[in-house]
């Protein structure tokens, strides 16, 4: 019997999914949007304005969100300054302490680039590339962006809990599911945004990652080894049918059917795929408790 | 200046279950009761505590065992408390530094330092921490750092009517366990056993105890980590697999006909 069965719970409940949930998409959608405006056409411009419009709105949520689930709200500072002495504080080896870090400087490189994409005939356009400092902001902004979007799962693995310390995958596993609803989000949003090349390419960068991501998902559970035995329950069907059936394979089949780009309608598609990607957080966290 | 480690042995073969320690320390440490004096029966135990968490600093656990027809049976008593590690995973995870090592090589939460953010709680190997209501953060035994410091014993220690409990220096304490084993070996119970004595359990326990049977008996974890052990392995997947989903935006992004605006 694994060790972390005899470990007790933190509680972290419907606020942490919606923050797992939502700082997926923030990360995944400025890391999209900095790819997009380094690599894609002028006319992808369009859509990478929608992912830095996504960005910083839902990051700021995030920090809402962390903060209410402390049970001493008014102390939320005490992640990031030292109470007695005022110096920073900051553990790398914590995943908590250096994501409470990155909420902040992903906080300040994506309000940079949400000026940027709010006044894009302006002088604030220059906060964004291909102007070598928008260059850089976007690429450090990018990383802080990733970062967010996998630390979570790590974070959930350095603990002694369940599932979550019993597999090395849950960070690889979060970010590509951030990926993939990132991409989904922005072809829902980018529906009539003008640049039907861009969606088609953001469609099948969505395919592509979805594949990964039930490849990522299988290696989790085989990682799991016998502890997977819990999923053998409610959770397990909500994985099956709510993640892999209903947030990979639908999507999947309807882009297949498409050839790349999704038969019927772009909008279900990507509905189904951000559906499957809440679920999953929903089942990684509630299911660690049902153990 | 650091004095000498110093820490718990329990000896649950001479634990009556009274709950002396559990009274003193909520006494000492001004805990509140449970649901505000309105406890509830737990239905399937003599052992109404249940549970170490945010006002249990000691728990005194009954293991019931007993056949079906009720003609067999034996008990199984333990005080169970935090196990101060010398590698702490609480300390580790702390992201506010609440969580600090005191001069008798003791693990305390700093009560005014605490957010809340209950990844202690999840990193904790045995269970130990929890939210206490009252103050709105995570706490556990401090092992009565107070009375240390002014030079008295841990509160549960001095309860304790039949020494099951012993406090002192932590090399003394393994000797006298180890001698303890060897008599009860002697005696005939073969099952005696250290926990937490050997430094290959997270460096070493602080409070460890004297079972009579495997560890999981007594709800205790047989191979309790540190939760940094899945962080390299977390972190290097995550990040390849960072790379492999740039590179796929950037051939999907970048693969396209001349004519695809």
């Amino acid at each position: 019997m694994s060790s972390t069965f005899f470990t007790a719970s933190p509680e972290w409940r419907w606020l942490i999914i919606l923050y797992f949930f939502i700082g997926g998409l923030a990360g995944g959608c400025y890391f999209l949007a900095v790819l997009l405006d380094l690599f894609g056409r002028p006319t992808d411009r369009r859509l990478a304005r929608l992912g830095y419009l996504v960005a910083f709105p839902g990051v700021a949520v995030c920090g809402l969100l962390l903060t209410l689930d402390l049970t001493r709200p008014e102390r939320f500072w005490h992640m990031l300054i030292q109470s007695g002495t005022w110096r920073p504080m900051l553990k790398v080896y914590s995943p908590m302490s250096a994501g409470a870090w990155c909420l902040l400087l992903f906080g300040g490189f994506s309000l940079l680039s949400f000026v940027a994409a709010l006044d894009e005939r302006g002088r604030f356009a220059a906060l964004r590339p291909p102007s070598p400092l928008g260059v850089l902001i976007g690429v450090l902004g990018g990383i802080f962006g990733a970062f967010l979007a996998g630390y979570t799962g790590v974070l959930l693995s350095v603990t002694n809990r369940p599932i979550w310390a019993d597999t090395h995958l849950l960070g690889l596993v979060f970010l590509v599911s951030a990926a993939s609803t990132s991409a989904a989000l922005l072809v829902l949003l980018g529906a009539g945004s003008g640049s039907p090349g861009g969606l088609r390419a953001l469609s099948r960068f969505d395919s592509w990652v979805l594949v990964l991501e039930l490849v990522a998902l299988i290696g989790l559970v085989i990682s799991l080894g016998s502890v997977a035995t819990v999923w053998l329950s409610a959770w397990g069907a909500l994985l099956f049918v709510g993640v892999v059936l209903v947030g990979i394979l639908a999507p999947l089949a309807l882009y297949w059917r498409g050839r790349g780009v999704p038969a019927g309608s772009h909008a279900l598609t990507s509905i189904l795929v951000l559906i499957g990607g809440f679920l999953l957080r929903v089942v990684v966290v509630l299911s660690s408790d049902g153990a | 200046m650091m004095a000498q480690p110093m820490g718990f042995f329990t000896d649950t073969t001479v634990c009556i279950g009274c709950k002396a320690c559990e009274v003193a320390c909520k006494e000492w440490n001004q805990l509140p009761a449970t649901n505000g004096g309105l406890n509830t029966l737990s239905g399937n135990s003599y052992d109404n505590t249940r549970q170490l968490d945010g006002i249990h600093w000691r728990h005194v656990k009954f293991i019931e065992q007993f056949s079906p027809d009720r003609r067999q049976g034996r008990w199984l008593m333990m005080s169970d408390v935090c196990k101060h590690c010398v590698n702490a995973g609480c300390m580790e995870v702390c992201p506010t530094g609440a969580i600090i090592r005191t001069e008798f090589d003791t693990v305390v939460i700093q009560s005014d330092v605490c957010n809340g953010c209950r990844d202690c709680i999840a990193a904790c190997p045995f269970g130990v921490i929890e939210i206490n209501p009252a103050s709105g953060t995570a706490q556990k035994c401090t092992l009565c750092y107070d009375r240390l410091r002014a030079g008295m014993q841990p509160a549960c220690s001095q309860a304790c009517p039949t020494q099951s409990i012993q406090f002192g220096p932590i090399a003394d304490l393994r000797a006298r366990a180890e001698k303890r084993v060897g008599q009860l070996v002697a005696a005939g119970e073969t099952g005696a056993r250290l926990y937490g004595t050997d430094e290959k359990m997270l460096g070493g326990l602080n409070s460890f105890y004297l079972l009579v049977d495997k560890p999981e008996v007594y709800g205790l974890p047989p191979d309790p980590k540190m939760p940094s052990r899945n962080l390299r392995p977390g972190s290097l997947w995550s990040a390849l697999g960072a790379v492999v989903l740039g590179l796929m935006a950037i051939v999907s992004f970048r693969s396209r006909g001349s004519d695809d605006v």
